[in-house]
């Protein structure tokens, strides 16, 4: 096997799975520690730096960083990484001191947004301190994009969503609302020196089946209805309620429909639960509000009685699966009438961006979705930029923030006439953490708490008005256990092959049997005899050098390792070392920094 | 010395022997031993060992003296019976255990200065006996808890840390235990499990006192360049004479074993050990001429390691001295105490 190189920063990167996960490599276990140590501050401009919104996304972001999480493979729950941001969010003081100063002299160069939504937000964030003018085009009246129009308030309070939005609109952006761009040929004939559009993916996907025309005034698109009830242009829905698929939007739905007067809500999916779009703890919290989810029911029609919608008709289907969960076949095995008042459609959102000419060198697919660079975030035609769903389609809001970082990135580098390819790279600082014999600057041991349960409002209380927030949030002494559970996979174990005296000890302490000495071999054919099985091939295996006395390889397989430290402590000569690993992810700031500097040199 | 305990948590896939136990469940407590102590990766073998023979912990006895080594059984089976003795007495301790309860497995854990030096008459008489037990003495050439001062097994030439030369001739175990009658001699090393696991299994399964000599480096005050049971003069002078595989029973030995140089010895409880010699000149089924190979292979300066010697059919002490088959725990009362009139004849014998 090939020895691993250490020393290119993605080896250790991946090993922090949380970090990796993180669409915005928010530095996880470092905020985790600094709420332990209770700087709730540091740990909230931690968690800033990276995603822009803590306070937001510590209630409502997709947190593809838990599922990564090692404490979920180690244990079966992974560490409440998301619940922790909130934690920091809620419980830090004033911070305005510590967000970046913006010069009162600009630089001249003046940047168009369309949309206000966390992608252009982000971009605004991020060159706001470097000098430009943004100026932010929204239609609607207040500023967040779905965040603000389709996350309902009993999941993002406004008073968050306003405290994280106007930290960025303060700075000085020119934030111009309820105003529709509605011609893309209009905006670029203003002269902007980069236009980036975060116009989301606003368009909700109908269903065209008998009955739709008739039924209309009782049957919603999704997005479109959660709007009108964040903005209060809808304020009751009829007592029985089918919810049409079954991903976030339709949780969001299904919830929101319960608030407004609904009694029997139920969600209808048309295949089993294994291929549900919706996040378990979204499905969870919706059941848990007596919300009812039907599988296996695909519909037919929208059953009219007197020009009123009556039901609707579903074909029951049976779905064939092969060993791995994948559908083999389908077949209708009978039919079923469910009874309601309204029908809501969640079953998906599409781009759109009629108001973008087509003649502008701008090119579109054949799904009309952009053509965008996957690292510039640049269009077809120079200096346009997209980001956020509007750029692929609809994700979330933690890939829309990473979005707005690059394009913001790119936006400088064209600004200042540099090719947008050559970006700094990811850089990464190695520390060890060894403060005596047996002693390390971070809580190695393993502690087996349980993963803290969320207290929510009670099941009554919460009806009773729409915006009353469900999640409580941690208490100061849930916080306290939940941090111990984190394993501080950025403290990394460190090898020096030479130092490596063949003893055994750290093969012997391993509690998790992570390491083995053994003959060198393929990766495949070494990860079937080590101490313990490496079966899972997303996790690195790590090769040293060939060992001094045996010429045997050290391999660890990074996949349970829990950051102990006991190899490191039992090691005689110290060759293995716990070694804080710290990544820097370059921003717009850091290439202003590089140009400066270069700027300096050449002069 | 670590301040935490190993932590519970296990690697999910973590095989199960047939009582349903993985191998942490052998594990004992946290080491105190210096890190990197061979000592500590000669307890991983035994943990290994019992676990891979699936023996419940409830069924061993552990035995030893003092000396780092002597304190190690505190590390390895916790949930089995132990008896942490005087310094050299452990062989007293492990006969009269076994004098009384005869269906333990005994595993002994001496030093080179606990068997060799103070103990040396103990473990004489132990292997003249054939007490039943696993004897491990984990050598390393000096008293390593005492500060590092040489011990009987130092090799002439050799050098204490602060530069001192060890000038009379060592006591070799393996020697002592093929004079003294051992009918199990093996030597080992703390630093290869692929041998010494298999060894410990077989010296678990043979009927008799099992000698394993294991060479274990002190890293603290014998691991020095000029030492001669040093990690590096180790795995340079190291020499295994002969391959050794436990069979358990019932179990089909492969054709390839049957091949060539290998040797099958029958244990009394139906499993066998393979051995497969390297050296032609050797035979471990002979004590002279295991004898006559360990002398000529020591003058080399080699540290011959295997099975060296074995002979399972030897009467072990119980058996020599006719006693009844039965722990005594297990005897009934009038069996067990033979009364006052019982008691004065056999007072009478000795009048
Ligand atoms: C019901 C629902 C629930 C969701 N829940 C979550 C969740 O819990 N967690 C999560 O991470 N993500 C969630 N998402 C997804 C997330 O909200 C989006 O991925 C994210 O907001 C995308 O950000 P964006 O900046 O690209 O665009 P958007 O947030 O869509 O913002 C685009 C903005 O542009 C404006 N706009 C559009 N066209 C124009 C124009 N021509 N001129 C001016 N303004 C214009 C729109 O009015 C809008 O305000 C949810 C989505 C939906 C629909
Ligand atoms: C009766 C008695 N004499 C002397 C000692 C001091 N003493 C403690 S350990 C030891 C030697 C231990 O050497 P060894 O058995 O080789 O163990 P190691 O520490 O090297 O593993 C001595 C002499 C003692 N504890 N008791
Ligand atoms: S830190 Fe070392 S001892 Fe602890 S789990 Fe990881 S490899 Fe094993
Ligand atoms: S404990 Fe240290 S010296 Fe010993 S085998 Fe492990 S890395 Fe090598
Ligand atoms: S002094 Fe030597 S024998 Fe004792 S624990 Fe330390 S290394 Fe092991
Ligand atoms: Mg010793």
């Amino acid at each position: 096997m090939k020895r691993t190189d250490t020393s290119d920063p993605g080896y250790y990167h991946r090993v922090v799975d949380c970090q990796w996960a993180c669409p915005a490599h928010t530095d996880v276990p470092e905020y985790i520690r600094l709420i332990a140590q209770g700087h709730f501050n540091d740990a909230y401009m931690v968690n800033r730096e990276s995603n822009v919104f803590p306070g937001i996304l510590g209630r409502v972001c997709d947190r593809p960083c838990e599922p990564a999480c090692r404490r979920g493979r180690v244990e079966d729950k992974p560490v409440a990484i998301c619940r922790l941001k909130r934690v920091a969010a809620d419980l830090r003081d004033d911070i305005a001191d510590r967000l970046p100063r913006i010069p009162a002299a600009k630089n001249g160069k003046r940047i168009a947004c369309v949309g206000a939504g966390p992608a252009s937000l982000t971009v605004a964030n991020d060159l706001m301190p470097l000098g430009y003018a943004v100026t932010i085009f929204e239609a609607l009246e207040k500023p967040g994009g779905l965040m603000r129009s389709n996350i309902p308030s009993f999941r993002l309070p406004d008073k968050v969503l306003d405290g994280e939005i106007d930290m960025i609109v303060d700075m000085g952006v020119d934030l111009r609302l309820g105003q529709r761009i509605q011609s893309m040929r209009a905006l670029l004939d203003e002269g902007w020196d980069a236009v980036f559009i975060g116009s989301g993916a606003p368009r909700g996907k109908d269903l065209k089946l008998p009955g739709r025309e008739a039924a209309a005034a009782n049957i919603h698109i999704g997005i479109d209805w959660l709007e009108s009830v964040a903005f209060d242009h809808v304020e009751r829905i009829g007592e029985r309620v089918l919810i049409i698929g079954v991903g976030n939007t339709a949780m969001d739905c299904c919830r929101s429909s319960l608030r407004l007067g609904a009694h029997d809500v139920k969600v209808m999916a048309r295949k089993p639960r294994a291929f549900f779009k919706a996040s378990d703890w979204e499905l969870e919290d919706a059941e848990e509000e007596n919300v009812e989810i039907i599988v296996n029911h695909s519909p037919r029609e929208f059953l009219i009685e007197n020009g009123r919608l009556r039901g609707m008709l579903f074909d029951v289907m049976e779905y064939d699966l092969d060993e791995r969960g994948r559908i083999l076949d389908s077949r209708v095995t009978g039919e079923r009438t469910i009874f309601c008042d309204d029908v809501v459609l969640a079953i998906g959102q599409d781009n759109a961006c009629p108001w973008i000419e087509r003649d502008l060198g701008i090119e579109f697919d054949q799904w009309d979705v952009p053509l965008v660079d996957e690292t510039t975030f640049q269009a077809t035609r120079p200096g346009v930029f997209f980001g956020g769903d509007s750029a692929f389609g609809p994700k979330n809001i933690i890939w829309a923030v990473e979005h707005g970082h690059q394009a913001a990135v790119s936006i400088h580098r064209h600004c200042q006439g540099e090719a947008l390819e050559d970006r700094l790279p990811v850089t990464m600082n190695l520390s060890s953490r060894k403060m005596g014999i047996h002693e390390w600057a971070y809580a190695n041991d393993y502690n087996s708490a349980e993963r803290r349960l969320m207290p929510h409002v009670d099941l009554k209380e919460r009806f009773r008005k729409l915006d009353i927030e469900v999640e409580l949030g941690f208490s100061p002494e849930q916080a306290a256990y939940e941090v111990q559970r984190c394993l501080n996979c950025d403290v990394q174990t460190v090898f020096t092959d030479s130092l490596c005296i063949e003893c055994d000890a750290c093969i012997d302490i391993c509690p998790t049997d992570c390491l083995t000495m053994t003959a060198d071999g393929s990766e495949e054919e070494l990860r079937g005899r080590l101490k313990a099985p490496a079966d899972n091939p997303e996790q690195a295996l790590f090769a040293s050098a060939p060992l001094k006395y045996t010429g045997r390889l050290m391999i660890k397989d990074e996949n349970l390792c829990v950051h102990c430290g006991l190899c490191a402590e039992r090691c005689p000569t110290a060759a293995w070392d716990m070694q804080k690993s710290k990544f820097k992810f370059p921003y717009a700031v850091d290439e202003d920094e590089a140009w400066q500097s270069r700027k300096r040199q050449t002069a | 010395m670590s301040f935490m305990p190993k932590p519970r948590v296990a690697h999910p896939g973590l095989p199960r022997n047939e009582l349903g136990l993985t191998r942490r469940d052998y594990e004992g407590g946290m080491s105190t031993l210096c890190a990197g102590c061979g000592h500590d990766s000669i307890t991983a073998s035994i943990i290994q060992a019992c676990f891979e023979l699936s023996i419940a912990p409830h069924r061993v006895a552990k035995v030893s003296g003092i000396g780092c080594s002597s304190k190690t059984p505190a590390y390895f089976l916790s949930a089995s019976h132990g008896f942490n003795s005087v310094h050299g007495r452990m062989p007293a301790v492990a006969t009269g255990a076994n004098a009384a309860n005869q269906d333990l497995h005994y595993i002994g854990v001496s030093g080179d200065g606990d068997s060799l030096s103070i103990g040396l008459g103990q473990f004489c008489h132990a292997m003249r006996r054939n007490l039943n037990m696993v004897y491990i003495i984990e050598n390393n050439g000096v008293y390593g808890l005492t500060k590092g001062q040489f011990s009987a097994s130092a090799d002439v030439g050799s050098k204490a840390k602060k530069g001192e030369r060890n000038e009379q001739p060592p006591i070799d175990p393996a020697l002592t235990a093929l004079t003294m009658g051992g009918t199990f001699v093996a030597r080992s090393f703390s630093g290869d499990k692929a041998q010494l696991v298999p060894l410990i299994k077989a010296a678990m399964r043979h009927r008799g006192f099992a000698l394993i000599d294991v060479l274990s480096p002190c890293v603290t005050f014998n691991d020095h360049e000029d030492s001669t049971k040093s990690y590096a003069f180790t795995r340079q002078h190291y020499q295994p004479a002969v391959h050794t595989d436990f069979v358990a029973p019932a179990t089909e030995i492969m054709a390839e074993y049957e091949a060539g140089e290998s040797i099958k010895v029958d244990l009394h409880d139906g499993s066998h050990i393979v051995l497969r010699k390297v050296s032609p000149d050797h035979d471990p089924t002979d004590r002279a001429s295991a004898y006559a190979f360990l002398r000529k292979r020591q003058k080399a300066g080699e540290h011959v390691t295997g099975l060296l010697y074995v002979d399972g059919s030897e009467p072990d002490m119980h058996m020599l001295n006719h006693t009844v088959q039965v722990p005594l725990n297990r005897l009934e009362w009038d069996t067990l105490c033979p009364g006052s009139e019982g008691l004065g004849a056999i007072l009478a014998r000795y009048r």
